[in-house]
């Protein structure tokens, strides 16, 4: 088996800045307030996933999920720590792709596509098969920023799915979009899993989670917490709370308590 | 546990944000010219006009120029006209692409935000959109000086190529640490619009050559620094000395000496310092994604 993510040592550091403006800044200098605070949203993480592994990534919102994402998508770079990625990597961080809102949509899955490393003639290619998966009919030609957030997400998730990828990157994204849309994504991301393809997917749906993954990874305040079964990894995130209802239960599969 | 198959990637484990800078950008060409089709399209959506637009706002500004500097104010040069449109064109070019470059990043802040794209992408691109409307002002600054009877020789083409040039080299560099810059702090781009401001009267386009040589007398090599100016000056020597009834007279009086080689100079400093740039670039650019 060949290594396709490794992360080793991680940290990222964040500032929050209070004091913009000069004047602001000298303000809070004289009242002897901080200027700026930090805080470490990954905090010394490692880990090692190989080819085809499929890794659900767990956490409460805050814990550093789609920080440890974009550092894998490339999108930003670790203060500390190293990470590798091999292939191409596809995904989606926080619902939706980086859309243009004044671009039609068909400008939009080009230039899409394109981001993600597609050729012109890939593209074209793929195109029918993208427009009838995301299912946006006549408003193809018309602006993304008049799309409804379904449609929106929903050709987002189709241009990265349709990346012929080595890694597939996944956030949230059954948070949006129907039932029949998200039963049919989370059945392509079967097919992704089962083509060999290495699959990171963020998700606070356990259901979701142990049918789509053989291995969790959940995060708490920047630090790994738990990396390893699937089960061990569900029931160490609930360790502390109470027993699921049914009703959360049921929806819980298809990621709708987001 | 599902049945999967056995991919072998032949791809080596590297840094998935690995960025070779503006080489990666010339890599990816087909992105590039959809940024730039994009940039293009959404300049004129929802305009009637569209790219005629291009057309009617550098012969406004010339007519602009004319009457103020020319006609009202008495033209200084042989076909004054002629001689502040070769400049307002590659000034212009110089501009926008400072001024747009450095707004570029924030611009396309969804993009950077939520996809791996070299980020030089976006300075770079902005200034192929501003080379593209030089062509509108080229064309009719190319009907202005053949109706005077000028027409092209090879060493003017050359100049006016090295002018252009520098400035696109230029540009480009300035843009690339601007829009940087400009993440960290907008009051970057209140600096630009200051400094564009001043480009304009820096260079010898409302006045000739000939005046700052006049007043400056020793210290005029020192306004030759700007490469702005030289690059206007290459670009009078491309068109509008040909314009003129002595053309050789005109370039002694009104051209400085060894234009080329100074041209030539500034190109190759412009060269170091877009190196200069794009390291400066890889520093910033570490923490745009979080300070979008």
């Amino acid at each position: 088996m060949t290594e396709s993510i490794v992360v080793e040592n991680v940290s990222k550091q964040f500032t929050l800045r209070y004091h913009r403006t000069i004047k602001q800044m000298s303000v809070a200098a004289a009242r002897g307030h901080k200027l700026s605070e930090t805080f470490l949203a990954l905090d010394d993480v490692s880990f090692r996933v190989e080819q085809g592994e499929s890794i659900g990534l767990m956490g409460l919102n805050g814990s550093g999920k789609s920080t440890l994402l974009k550092l894998i998508n490339g999108i930003m770079t670790p203060d500390s720590g190293k990470v590798l990625t091999r292939g191409r990597i596809a995904g989606l961080i926080a619902t939706g792709a980086g859309f243009h809102r004044q671009l039609t949509g068909r400008e939009n899955i080009f230039l899409n596509a394109a981001v993600l490393g597609m050729s012109e003639a890939e593209t074209r290619r793929k195109f029918d098969d993208i427009v009838e998966f995301a299912e946006v009919g006549k408003r193809l030609d018309s602006p993304v920023g008049q799309y409804s957030s379904g449609e929106f997400a929903r050709l987002g998730f189709a241009v990265a799915i349709h990346v012929d990828s080595d890694i597939f990157l996944a956030d949230e994204v059954l948070a949006v979009g129907d039932k029949p849309f998200k039963q049919k994504c989370m059945q392509r991301m079967q097919e992704v899993r089962k083509s060999g393809r290495t699959l990171f997917y963020v998700s606070h749906a356990a259901a979701s989670v142990q049918k789509m993954c053989d291995r969790v990874l959940v995060l708490e305040k920047g630090k790994l917490g738990f990396d390893g079964d699937v089960k061990a990894g569900i029931r160490y995130l609930h360790y502390d709370e109470p027993g699921e209802t049914a009703e959360e239960h049921a929806d819980a599969e298809l990621g709708a308590d987001v | 546990m599902a049945e999967t198959a056995n991919r072998v990637v032949e791809a080596p484990l590297v840094p998935p944000s690995g960025n070779s800078g503006l080489l990666e950008v010339f890599r990816r060409r087909y992105l590039l010219k959809l940024l730039v089709r994009r940039e293009l399209s959404a300049r004129y959506q929802g305009s009637f006009l569209g790219i005629f637009w291009s057309y009617i706002q550098p012969a406004v500004r010339l007519g602009m120029y004319y009457v103020v500097f020319a006609v009202i104010m008495g033209g200084r040069t042989e076909n004054h006209a002629i001689h502040i449109f070769a400049g307002l064109v590659i000034v212009h070019y110089f501009t926008e692409t400072f001024g747009a470059g450095t707004r570029s990043i924030m611009a396309n802040k969804g993009l950077i935000k939520k996809m791996a794209v070299p980020r030089e992408m976006f300075p770079v691109a902005s200034m192929l959109v501003s080379a593209y409307h030089v062509v509108p002002g080229m064309l009719l600054l190319t009907g202005f000086c053949v109706a005077l009877g000028w027409s092209p020789d090879l060493v003017g083409v050359g100049a006016a190529l090295l002018g252009f040039a520098i400035v696109a080299v230029l540009g480009t560099a300035l843009a690339l640490v601007f829009s940087a810059a400009n993440v960290y702090f907008r009051d970057f781009g209140n600096i630009v619009q200051t400094l564009t401001q001043i480009v304009t009267f820096s260079v010898p386009m409302i006045y000739p050559y000939s005046m700052v040589a006049d007043r400056f007398g020793a210290a005029a090599p020192y306004y030759l620094l700007n490469p702005v100016a030289e690059a206007v000056l290459l670009f009078q020597r491309g068109f509008w000395t040909g314009t003129t009834n002595d053309p050789a007279a005109t370039e002694k009086t009104d051209l400085p000496d060894h234009l080329f080689l100074i041209g030539f100079a500034h190109l190759g400093a412009a060269l170091v310092v877009l190196v200069l740039a794009q390291m400066l670039f890889w520093k910033l650019e570490k923490k745009i994604p979080e300070r979008l």
